[in-house]
């Protein structure tokens, strides 16, 4: 369930791996449109135009990947069936929910005011970014206010690169100083690990970012314009752009599937359900403590796939996935930071993919980590889409990164914590 | 690795005083930690504590305030008075957990 990018990945490697005559692969999608969700944070800015981010889904699924369109209304895990809201069903024998999460704007009190899309705005759905790109085009200045409502977000680090390259836009447009900018987080700061806020050092100040911390939204005063916590602060606004609650999908809690937040609750592992043994969730859909992101999908996918083979087969799963995700950041004038991360290990610098060699750095502000990041677009849908091998190793590797820099009794290699 | 003493038991902690290692709390610790940073530990903020408590050895994760909300059922109002100001950090705190995080 679900043809994005965790979806595809999956159906495009399996369709591989299993024999046609035995095992036949349904997908199904509401619609044809497949995003490259990581452009939305472009968008805004004109570095990217809408048509650059979207393409066909079923020209990227394998031809021999059947792709229904539909809106899913429950799962009968019992009975292993997906039935669908206009009275179609189709029985499994495996079911894959790869159906991520959504912005979820209804969620905050005074969200969908009278100013959601006019001074009220977010870049986590298409619908958004393109209204937000209008919306700069000729936007004045004022109090700029950027916030996230609450975690667990798809790529963590976006409000934090939307912020970098507002900073960019505004200096370039000769029009910053109109600009007053806050950053505003339910998080104890804009950066919570060590050695990458140090990384990051004065980052946020030398770019005159203000940082409202440990802000709880309760809602969105529409007469006053302003943010309002649960501790009575106010922040006003003259345009917000704000991260919406992220949530999976509404039918996954009607199927009891799914936490208070319909994340479906899963073995960090194996990703397998913690109620079915014939449901995985993987991607966004599911509940592990790691980023939601698409290179967690991408690494989580490679070894799923060898966990399911011998799943089929009646055997013990014995690949663990480690939670690694590698993230570019861009950190606005044409540069960027690039993390390596996993359960176990925070961001730590050093070089990427090659000990020594890079020629990507990690946790470091480069030219070459942007351009890395712009072309991630093309190996998107050219190589990880389709299932093409990627030269880089599902779990995390600790050559090249500065272990030194941890406290001591982490520095040797820890067994994954069970 | 910087320890600290707190009922004659010496205990792991990180640079802020968040304890890192789930085994060493115990009820007695938690109530000392709550004294460090002034909360009178009351039954309603212990029905906070036992959840966030069993919710990270299920999760592997410090819960979130919304979700002590949903699923601990403790309003989020309430979660402000009981541990003013920095709900999240303080619970976390007490609990002897891992506060809150992002990836960076």
């Amino acid at each position: 369930m679900g043809g994005g990018t965790a979806g595809t990945m999956a159906a495009n490697k399996l369709r591989k791996e299993l024999s046609a005559s035995d095992w036949q692969i349904t997908v199904i999608d509401a619609d044809d449109d497949h995003r490259y969700q990581p452009g939305y944070l472009f968008m805004p800015f004109g570095t990217y135009q809408p048509e650059q981010v979207t393409k066909s889904r079923r020209a990227t699924l394998n031809s021999r990947v059947d792709l229904q369109y539909g809106e899913i209304d429950v799962i009968r895990p019992e009975e292993q069936v997906v039935a669908l809201a206009d009275g179609r069903e189709f029985a499994y024998d495996m079911l894959i929910i790869a159906t991520g999460v959504s912005p979820r704007p209804d969620q905050s009190d005074g969200m969908l005011g009278e100013h959601w899309r006019d001074s009220v705005h977010e870049f986590y759905s298409y619908e958004g970014s393109v209204a937000l790109s209008e919306k700069l085009k000729d936007w004045p200045g004022g109090r700029l206010v950027i916030n996230i409502v609450d975690m667990p977000i798809k790529c963590p680090v976006a409000p934090l690169e939307f912020a970098f390259l507002a900073d960019g836009f505004f200096s370039e447009k000769g029009m910053r100083d109109k600009v007053q900018m806050t950053y505003v987080t339910p998080l104890p700061g804009a950066f919570t690990k060590p050695i990458a806020a140090q990384a990051f050092g004065n980052t946020l100040e030398d770019k005159s970012i203000e940082v409202e911390a440990d802000f709880m939204l309760m809602e969105i005063d529409n007469d006053k314009k302003a943010l309002v916590s649960y501790d009575d602060r106010e922040i006003p606004f003259d345009l917000l752009v704000t991260v919406p609650l992220n949530m999976g999908q509404e039918f996954i809690g009607r199927s009891g599937l799914g936490d208070e937040l319909n994340l479906v609750p899963v073995d960090k592992f194996t990703q397998v359900s913690t109620q079915y043994d014939t449901i995985f969730a993987l991607g966004d859909a599911n509940n592990i403590p790691a980023s939601k992101a698409g290179s967690v999908a991408h690494f989580e996918i490679d070894i799923f796939v060898e966990n399911f083979m011998q799943h089929i087969a009646g055997k013990e799963m014995t690949h663990r996935f480690d939670g690694h995700a590698n993230c570019f950041i861009e950190t606005g004038g044409g540069k960027a930071m690039l993390i390596d991360f996993n359960y176990d290990y925070e961001p730590l610098p050093g070089k990427f993919p090659y000990a020594g060699v890079g020629p990507m750095n990690l946790l470091k502000e480069s030219r070459i980590n942007h351009l890395g990041k712009l072309a991630f677009r093309w190996i998107y849908w050219n190589v990880l889409m389709p299932g093409r091998p990627m030269p880089l190793p599902a779990l995390m590797s600790l050559k090249g990164k500065r272990t030194d820099l941890l406290e001591t009794d982490e520095n040797k290699e820890p067994a994954l914590s069970a | 690795m910087a320890t600290t003493v707190i009922n004659g038991k010496e205990l792991a902690v990180d640079d802020e005083g968040f304890m890192t290692e789930y085994d060493q709390w115990d009820e007695s610790i938690g109530q000392e930690l709550a004294t460090v940073i002034g909360v009178d530990m009351t039954d309603d903020h212990w029905k906070v504590i036992r959840f966030l408590r069993d919710d990270f050895q299920a999760k592997g994760e410090t819960p979130t305030i919304r979700r002590v909300s949903t699923a601990g059922g403790v309003d989020t109002k309430t979660l402000f008075r009981l541990f003013p100001k920095k709900p999240a950090k303080k619970m976390s705190y007490i609990a002897g957990l891992p506060k809150p995080h992002g990836c960076v």
